[in-house]
């Protein structure tokens, strides 16, 4: 049998990829250097990803062209090996459950996928370092790290297309300019200073005095998580544990890294309208509106909750807008809210922000395009011969594109529905039988790269009250979610490997 | 005027015939046979060979010539020919396109390809066909400026919403002028005070868009509105461009192609028209798709056969209004007798437009209306003239008769006329004028 695919040039890529993931390594060893927290950790860290990547370069073959299936096993490959280097300082500093190779990977591939389910019970056992660390693994993943290689490494050029359409399989890369590696330079440059503006705000409003938690630690750690839609928190009441006007802060800026990072390039550069415009923009706020609505109305008529207007309308959109943009913080133990307001969030979990973005779940082009083509077929039940391309911003979308959402949502629901399944018995084996909602939820919240849940996983709560077992198959499912499950998908097909 | 006729097709022939009795006409065609037919046929000389030669070109005189029209069916051939020409002198060159990509290009400058004035034949059917499907009240319409303005005259019947109304009141188009009113055979230039009576007739100058709303409002029931059904068989370049003007009008047309591509080109092209991909000669199909209830049906199929079929069958099922596109001049009458209300032939429609031209000169476009009492002309204004850089107000007040200026357009786009509105060289003005100070404004542009 012969092997079409060159895997020689896919492990020759994610071996570069590994060598510049020890370049953020160093962010997490000065901040341990500064406070005079243990620096093996990253030290080894550092050394293990040396050491893998240039090994993985120097595989025997000479590595040829990326093409579709170079990229498909790549994107694989490098998602899952960025985590596992990123799961070391975690082992190697061994505190808390952190100390378990399977928690330190558990926690690496929810930091690197952006999901932000976290194993930790007690925050405070963990070097500063190392909370910083999960901090950084967001940010890296938050746009995805194929951008980044295809920004930092112009070698790749014309395969970082491919790269990135692989790594998002919703949409073909929008070029801004005609070299894929300046638009993927563009792009980072506008997360980069997105990030930095986000320091600037958090940590401007703790020298003004109304954020007296907010240190300049904090200000940076949370800046990481928020731009990047990822939802870790050195704090483990998350976004709680600050004032409200650090709250009011922190949504615009999960609500932007939720919108399509081309647009807003197009905003910055003096075509807001383009924006406007945007069907998808205007759905997604729609949904984060209304959620924000329903959430709001059924916490006023809840007697159990007695915020007073303004908390009320901050948590509402605060933790509708955290879901839907898959960020995952919370501001409030949302956990305790009634049945309704805790469902509008469940069902938030499916909607995610627009494509382009860094925002993960199911995305809002996908569910416009999936029930504007569903209001055509009721059309077309009528008037047989009526040919009706779906628009989303006038322009008609393709009838394969339609066709390959629809099967990802079918593939959506059926991972869900397994996975749910699977938490509820591997649950009751171990401990205390786990409900379905919260099942449910966790299996949303993991595989959709959301973050927390409700019950055993909710918000002030962890992870670690599943069994080991359900951990280790949500890193699975974590990986498969973040790249839109048809990268991994693929790799498991017999067409794949061979002519 | 030395005048050169690339193509001896049915526009080329026309365009020859209605030329060869004032002026000295050659005519080139690659078919020699057909060459030589046409040297029996009419007072013209004729010359086989490719248009787009430069020997032949220049045997055929193409130094001293005045004009030069390309009217061949092939665009490029008419493209390269009238920019071949320009390598020579500089006669005005005169190209017929069916593409309005080339259309659209030369509009940017008014001088790509070598040409001086394009005539879009798809575009010029599709336009005289809207005109006759949305504007029925009208009793005279006329394009201007490339079709971006249109003047149209109205005969305001008993009954209409305006009867009774000012002119200031009936006049609420944002890019529409109110020209002239004609009442009992004289002509009143209408202030804003001004009455408007049934039996009168109005002449309005403005953007098709609004030409169409003012016509909705004089006569709501003769118009086509959202309601009414417009069914578009035959989804060519002509029915394309019909159901996208239709759509600019504020319609909602159906269009029915066979073509599984071409359908779903149209429907993404067209995100107001219904797009059904079917054959259109299918009576149960036609009768399931309420065909029969249509107001209007358009038949733009590619062949005269087809057409003169499905208006048949429209017609039959009891569509109030057919109007066909026919391929060949010689069928128009025939579909006519049959009962197609209205038969438009694209070839026909082009030659006209181009012989117009021709005879109307360079700078002017005309219409004259009630009896030669008032014209309307399309002026484009030099840089000496007389008119530039005043503003309207004042070139009204200058004029012994009054005169109204109807529309402008500048570098393609519309500007609205108002009275501090300042002329600037190289702008097309569409005036309204007494036919006795045509001279005089003449002199001044």
């Amino acid at each position: 049998m012969h092997l079409r695919v060159d895997w020689r040039a896919s492990l020759d890529l994610t071996g570069r990829v590994l060598l510049y993931v020890s370049v953020p390594l160093g962010i997490p060893l000065f901040v341990a250097l500064y406070y005079g927290d243990p620096i093996v950790p990253f030290l080894a860290a550092i050394a293990v990803t040396v050491l893998a990547g240039a090994a993985l370069r120097r595989l025997p073959g000479e590595p040829g062209e990326l093409g579709a299936r170079e990229a498909f096993l790549g994107v694989s490959l490098i998602w899952l090996l960025v985590a596992v280097v990123g799961a070391v300082p975690f082992y190697v500093a061994g505190t808390g459950v952190l100390a378990h190779p399977v928690d330190a990977l558990f926690e690496s591939m929810s930091g690197l996928t952006t999901t932000g389910a976290t194993a930790l019970r007690d925050f405070s056992v963990h070097s500063r370092a190392v909370l910083m660390w999960r901090q950084v693994l967001q940010w890296l993943g938050g746009l995805g790290i194929l951008v980044l290689a295809t920004a930092v490494l112009s070698e790749i050029g014309v395969g970082g297309a491919q790269l990135m359409e692989t790594e998002t399989q919703t949409q073909s890369v929008d070029k801004l300019t005609p070299k894929i590696t300046q638009t993927a330079q563009l792009i980072w440059g506008l997360y980069i200073g997105l990030t930095v503006l986000a320091v600037a705000v958090y940590f401007g409003l703790h020298l003004a005095g109304l954020a007296p938690e907010m240190t300049f630690y904090n200000a940076v750690a949370h800046a990481l998580t928020s731009v990047s839609t990822a939802g870790f928190s050195p704090e483990p009441e998350s976004i709680g544990a600050f004032t409200p006007v650090v709250q009011w802060a922190v949504i615009p800026f999960m609500l932007v890294g939720s919108t399509s990072f081309v647009l807003l390039y197009f905003a910055i550069h003096g075509d807001p309208w383009r924006l406007v415009e945007s069907e998808e923009f205007r759905f997604y706020m729609g949904v984060v509106a209304t959620g924000s609505a329903v959430v709001a109305l059924s916490l006023t008529v809840d007697p159990d909750v007695n915020y007073g207007l303004e908390p009320t309308i901050r948590h509402a959109l605060f933790n509708v807008a955290s879901i839907v943009t898959t960020t995952g913080y919370a501001s409030v133990d949302f956990d305790a809210w009634s049945p309704a307001a805790k469902h509008v969030l469940f069902l938030g979990m499916f909607v995610g922000g627009m494509v382009g973005s860094t925002t993960c779940s199911i995305k809002s082009l996908r569910w416009l395009v999936a029930l504007k083509a569903f209001r055509r077929s009721l059309f077309t039940t009528i008037h047989p011969s009526a040919v009706r391309p779906v628009r989303v911003s006038g322009r008609a979308v393709d009838e394969a594109t339609i066709r390959d959402i629809y099967q990802y949502l079918l593939l959506s629901i059926v991972i869900f529905v397994l996975l749910t399944v699977f938490i509820v018995v591997d649950g009751s084996r171990v401990s205390d039988s786990v409900t379905e909602f919260e099942a449910m939820s966790a299996a949303a919240s993991t595989f959709l790269n959301i973050g927390p849940a409700f019950g055993l996983a909710g918000p002030y709560d962890t992870y670690a009250n599943f069994p080991r077992t359900t951990r280790a198959v949500m890193i699975v499912l974590m990986w498969i979610g973040r790249i839109e499950i048809i990268p991994v998908l693929v790799l498991f097909t017999k067409a794949f490997w061979t002519s | 005027m030395h005048v050169v006729i690339i193509g001896a097709g049915e526009v080329g022939t026309s365009i020859a015939e209605s030329l060869d009795d004032s002026h000295d006409v050659v005519v080139i065609d690659v078919d020699q046979a057909r060459a030589d037919q046409l040297k029996y046929e009419l007072d013209v000389m004729t010359l086989a060979g490719d248009g787009t030669s430069l020997s032949v070109l220049q045997e055929a005189g193409v130094a001293d010539a005045d004009m030069l029209i390309a009217s061949t069916d092939d665009d490029r051939t008419n493209l390269v020919a009238c920019e071949t020409a320009k390598t020579v002198s500089d006669p005005f060159t005169i190209a017929r396109v069916k593409s309005v990509e080339y259309l659209r290009t030369w509009e940017m400058t008014e001088a790509a390809f070598g040409v001086d004035f394009m005539v879009c034949s798809d575009l010029l059917t599709a336009e005289n066909i809207v005109r006759v499907v949305g504007l029925p009240a009208a009793v005279d319409v006329d394009p201007f400026a490339g079709g971006r303005i249109q003047m149209a005259e109205f005969e305001i019947a008993d009954g209409s919403p305006v009867d009774g109304q000012t002119v200031a009141e009936a006049d609420r188009f944002e890019s529409l002028t109110f020209a002239g009113l004609f009442r009992d055979g004289e002509m009143i230039l209408p202030q804003g005070s001004t009455e408007i009576r049934a039996g009168d007739r109005a002449v309005v100058i403005g953007s098709p868009e609004s030409v169409q709303g003012f016509a909705d409002d004089i006569s709501p029931e003769a118009t086509p509105d959202e309601a009414d059904e417009i069914v578009i068989i035959g989804g060519s370049e002509i029915g394309y461009h019909t159901a996208r003007l239709l759509e600019k009008r504020g319609l909602k047309p159906r269009i029915i192609e066979r073509d599984h591509d071409r359908a779903r080109y149209l429907a993404e092209e067209l995100p107001k028209t219904l797009v059904m991909e079917h054959d259109a000669t299918d009576t149960e199909f036609l009768a399931r798709e309420h065909v029969d209830e249509a107001d209007i049906v358009v038949a733009a199929l590619d062949s005269d056969e087809k057409n003169l079929l499905v208006s048949i069958l429209a017609k039959r099922l009891g569509t109030d209004r057919v109007v066909a596109i026919v391929d060949s001049g010689d069928y128009v009458t025939v579909f006519e007798e049959i009962g197609v209300d209205v038969a438009i032939n694209p070839r026909q429609v082009t030659a006209e437009e181009i012989t117009r031209f021709t005879h109307e000169g360079v700078a002017e476009n005309l219409s004259v209306l009630e009896n030669d009492q008032a014209e309307v002309l399309e002026l484009e204004l030099s840089p000496d003239s007389s008119l530039v850089g005043k503003p309207i107000r004042d070139i009204s007040a200058e004029f012994d008769s009054d005169i109204v200026i109807g529309a402008v357009t500048r570098n393609g786009d519309q500007i609205t006329p108002r009275g501090d509105t300042v002329l600037e060289a190289g702008d097309h003005v569409v005036v309204f004028v007494e036919t006795a100070c045509v001279e005089a404004l003449m002199s001044m542009a």
